[in-house]
């Protein structure tokens, strides 16, 4: 350790980058102008300081030149700090004095004039010098991860995830909203390009989920809180009450054959709206876990007229023939409330899934307005063999069609909407157009923007398609109608298109619709977001930490994110990044314990207790000591965010690494420099 | 052997720290037996020569209180520090500017326009306005220039201690005296009072709950405030957790908010900054407007935050005017 009357002996480094840097930032100059500074041994600039032989110069100069302080001038912190605190700390000098200049990011990407860059350049880097004279000496503490793990979100991304780490031996909790895991594949018909059935494919690995000895499955149950840190989370779960004791439900069934209500009349969300279900029900056939559940809002058993948000009272007034029905398993349990249970994890894998555009958002095509208007959900339930209507294409209004026509990019590549492309949009329809082809023999008309078909075996199932004598109309649809203006449009739906290929405006007489919805982030993706800090693009899909090279990892370390809750994405895609996910969580739990910034607040003695530090903190490390009446950090929880240093209002609380005079004499060295 | 000479000063401020002295009661018998006092204007007749005339650090100590804003206390403050062993700036004007320094939100040429010319109740047809240099009956009197900005002791001349307050309280300038007469001093540059803030010295404290959250500030002529409860719970500003302590909480005790006069903790260079980025962060709402409405409750953010403290903060530093000098 250095003590305070040792001389400060810094050594500088800029860096040329390639032409990165050296094209817009003059580097030598630079080199040139910080070795007048104060405590500045030594300056040099050099190509690559990332490279080998970068690092080992900085190891030489420490042990040649006595350095004690390093100072490099390169890219964002983010990418190499720690490549250069290693440098350093291998050099025989506590790696936290070093500190980084970023002239890249900051600089030279984004000025066009070089004798300017340059300057800032040298302003930036006077700060850093004379902020790493004030760094001290500081230890990096390892705090254990705990082993087991949480998957959120039981669709095809979360079984594979916690499949993944299941098998590798770990314990996995999977959290599923809903009261089946399977999510949006579920309800899928064929998968494309290969048109292999999603149930076929998905089923038995749903079984699998729910019966893997390693993975406790929490269905019809939400995540309410999350505190802690990266590889110690404590996370409470809501597990929603199905007035279905779970241990005591064989999956028998019998209590929905013997329902008061003889016939099911009551909106089916699974098959998304177009069947019936009872008010006891399961969601489908292959629903895991087997477990069936009552809806309070509709059976009997429960009083009517019960506010939202307010919990279901007990009527009894049913004749509770389900309870016949279960006899001695005694599953039924109308008592039941929601229950909070506290789950402790090391990691967390988000997997929370998309939601898709809602139609009526683009009334021109007539969604809730005509009946024969499908959205692609709905038609993927209709061809179905366990859907609504056993897989026979039939129309709301009885009839079966003879045209159809399918509009692409409903909801997506529209600035009124949604800018992005929803990738499986192209595709999906291109399997629609194939399934109603095939249960129906109706001509089928595709209206695209542009074929997207990129993945293996996409452009050959596009071609297929073409051979197998479907229209496909370059142009995005005007609108649905069913104003006819001539005797074959009448009691038809018009789709009025501008053909782009053919220069023409043209109406196409259909029997029904289907409007290729894009993706979405789900409804409440904000509060999930904040619920395991994380962050959103502009689009609120969460936020990877780089798009290429940490594409499944967030700001919060420990919290990984699979699937389309970052972004559209088709099945294939899917399952590789909850693979990766998987694969993240694993090499941390692994490792066996996290390395943690030593970057944390702590209070002096001098605190006077005036708690406004306390509601401020985001990660709850802040509490009140009653017997000395101060505040108190822990340092475990502290991620250095620096919130309660700044607000205390007698400046009790410092932090490592950002201490006052470190942050002054930065500031200073910008202001000095003219 | 005679006793140690002490002089008492004033610059820019209201009398309030000679008060102080006074303040002192019986006890001021016990300072006086032991020390010479050699200056002190309020009390005593000295003239300028008598001063100028004293050997070089021949003053033990001497107790300055007020800003500086013209070029005569300029004068005082740089010949009273050759004069003496120690200075010490007396009170919040000396200390961090105090109450003249709020003068600093405004351009010389601001404030003379106003008090010669716009001033309710003002009558100067001929708009004159004070000047250096006049002749009158022969005479040619000088008056001393008013410079730019009101500054602390500190920002003129070497200060070795400060006593804090508006004015400092009795107990701490018996307690400075003793430790100037007992030769028991605190590194150079100490405020002459503890290191926390206001609250732990504070009966109210322990009712302050730890979820604070601003709905709306009161002000005090606002509300009758409950005499036990912490007055930020009660939707106050009150500046104690920004300010040092060592008053007693003298004004908590007398049912008024703490407005700040001891100035910050030594860890801190700007008192006003501060609290505000304190009380701000703990506003309830979250939306602009939510916000904007909680704050209508202090329309004189400047005046609240930075009572005393502006000539000492970090605001208006990189002001383009030279601190001294009057712009001709």
């Amino acid at each position: 350790m250095v003590n305070f009357k040792e001389d400060i002996r810094i050594g500088f480094y800029v860096c040329h980058c390639g032409h990165n840097i050296a094209a817009m930032v003059d580097c030598p100059e630079v080199a040139k102008y910080v070795a007048t500074l104060p405590n500045v041994v030594l300056s040099r600039d050099y190509k690559y300081m990332c490279s080998d032989p970068g690092q080992e110069l900085i190891q030489m100069d420490i042990r040649e030149h006595k350095l004690n302080r390093v100072v490099v001038a390169s890219c964002s912190p983010l990418l190499h700090e720690h490549t250069f605190r290693s440098a350093t700390e291998a050099g025989g000098l506590n790696p936290f004095f070093f500190h980084m200049v970023n002239i890249r990011e900051h600089n030279s990407w984004v000025h066009t004039d070089r004798k300017e860059a340059t300057e800032k350049a040298k302003g930036l880097s006077q700060a850093a010098v004379m902020r790493v004279a004030k760094h001290k000496s500081l230890d990096v503490k390892r705090v254990p991860v705990n082993p087991e793990a949480l998957v959120v979100g039981g669709g095809i991304a979360g079984i594979t995830a916690a499949m993944a780490l299941a098998k590798a031996g770990k314990k996995v909790y999977l959290v599923e909203r809903e009261p089946s895991i399977g999510g949006h594949m579920a309800k899928f018909d064929k998968t494309f390009p290969t048109l292999d059935c999603a149930a076929c494919i998905l089923t038995p690995k749903m079984s699998e989920v729910g019966s893997h000895p390693n993975i406790t499955l929490w269905s019809y149950s939400e995540v309410t809180k999350v505190d802690g840190y990266v590889g110690n989370y404590t996370v409470q779960v809501k597990r929603k009450a199905r007035y279905i004791d779970e241990d005591l439900c064989t999956g028998c069934q019998d209590c929905i054959t013997q329902c008061v209500f003889k016939e099911p009349k009551f909106e089916d969300l699974f098959n998304e709206g177009l069947g019936k279900r009872k008010p006891v029900y399961i969601p489908f056939p292959q629903a895991t876990p087997q477990i069936v559940l009552i809806d309070p809002e509709v059976c009997l058993n429960f009083k009517r007229g019960i506010k939202p948000g307010q919990e279901p009272v007990v009527s009894d007034k049913c004749k509770k023939t389900c309870v016949e029905a279960c006899g001695e398993k005694n599953a039924i349990d109308f008592t039941q409330k929601d229950e909070l249970e506290e789950i402790k994890v090391g990691t967390i894998i988000v997997a929370t899934g998309f939601k898709t555009f809602e139609a009526e958002r683009l009334p021109q095509y007539g969604y809730g307005i005509y009946p024969n208007v499908y959205t692609a959900l709905e038609v993927e339930r209709l061809v179905n063999a366990s859907g609504p209507t056993g897989g026979d294409v039939i129309l709301r209004d009885g009839k079966e069609p003879k045209s159809i026509g399918i509009i692409h990019c409903v909801g997506s590549r529209d600035k009124k909407t949604h800018v992005w492309c929803s990738r499986v949009c192209c595709m999906y329809s291109l399997k629609l157009a194939h399934l109603l082809k095939e249960h129906t023999g109706a001509e089928i008309y595709n209206f695209y923007i542009d074929m997207r078909t990129p993945g293996k075996g996409y452009e050959e199932f596009y071609n297929q398609l073409l051979d197998e004598g479907n229209h496909f109309i370059r142009g995005r649809v005007g609108e649905v109608t069913d104003w006819a203006v001539t005797k074959e449009e009448e009691g038809k739906l018009v789709i009025r298109v501008e053909d782009t290929l053919a220069g023409v405006v043209r109406r196409i007489p259909v029997d029904m619709v289907v409007l290729a919805t894009g993706l979405e982030p789900q409804k409440d993706a904000q509060d999930v977001r904040r619920l395991f800090n994380m962050s959103c693009g502009s689009e609120g899909f969460f936020l990877e930490r780089h798009p290429k090279l940490a594409p499944v990892n967030t700001f919060n370390d420990g919290v990984y994110i699979a699937g389309c809750c970052q972004g559209p994405r088709d099945i294939p895609d899917t399952v590789a990044q909850a693979g990766a996910a998987a694969a993240e969580a694993l090499a941390l739990i692994d490792t066996g314990y996290v390395e943690q910034e030593p970057n944390t607040a702590y209070i002096l003695a001098d605190c006077c207790g005036c708690k406004s530090c306390i509601p401020l903190c985001p990660y709850t490390a802040i509490t009140y000591d009653e017997t000395t009446l101060k505040a108190v950090i822990n340092e475990a929880l502290c991620k250095g965010c620096g919130t309660c240093v700044g607000s205390c209002p007698s400046g009790s609380i410092v932090q490592n690494l950002f201490e006052d005079d470190e942050i002054f004499s930065e500031i200073e060295g910008v202001l000095a420099f003219k | 052997m005679s006793k140690p000479k002490v002089a008492f000063y004033w610059c820019a401020s209201c009398g309030g720290c000679e008060e102080t002295v006074v303040d002192l009661a019986e006890d001021i018998l016990g300072v006086v037996e032991k020390v010479d006092i050699v200056l002190w204007p309020v009390a005593m007749d000295f003239k300028y020569k008598d001063i100028e005339s004293m050997p070089d650090r021949s003053i033990v100590a001497t107790l300055l209180n007020g800003a500086i804003r013209t070029s005569e206390q300029e004068e005082m403050a740089v010949l009273l520090r050759r004069k003496s062993q120690y200075l010490i700036a007396y009170g919040a004007c000396a200390h961090l500017g105090g109450i003249p320094a709020l003068a600093n939100q405004f351009s010389r040429e601001q404030i003379l326009k106003f008090n010669y010319e716009d001033c309710p109740g003002m009558v100067n047809e001929r708009k004159t306005r004070p000047q250096l240099h006049f002749e009158e009956n022969g005479c040619s009197p000088h008056l001393p220039e008013f410079r730019n900005v009101v500054r602390t002791l500190d920002q003129v001349v070497d200060v070795d201690f400060y006593i804090p307050g508006c004015p400092p309280t009795p107990n701490l300038t018996k307690a400075a005296f003793d430790a100037l007469l007992s030769g028991k001093l605190p590194p150079k540059g100490s405020v002459l009072a503890p290191d926390s803030a206001l609250c732990d010295e504070c009966d109210r404290k322990k009712t302050k709950p730890s979820d604070i959250a601003f709905l709306e500030f009161k002000r005090p002529h606002q509300a009758l405030f409950d005499p036990e409860k912490c007055f930020l719970a009660q939707g106050v500003v009150c500046m104690g957790p920004a300010t040092r302590s060592g008053c007693g909480a003298v004004c908590t005790s007398g049912n008024m908010p703490c407005t700040g006069c001891f100035g910050p903790t030594s860890r801190v260079r700007d008192q006003g900054a501060k609290i505000l980025s304190s009380l701000c962060a703990n506003i309830g709402p979250r939306d602009e407007e939510g916000i904007n409405k909680v704050l209508e409750g202090i329309p004189d953010p400047v005046g609240t935050f930075y009572r005393y403290g502006l000539a000492k903060s970090l605001l208006r530093r990189k002001v383009n005017l030279p601190t001294s000098g009057n712009g001709h």
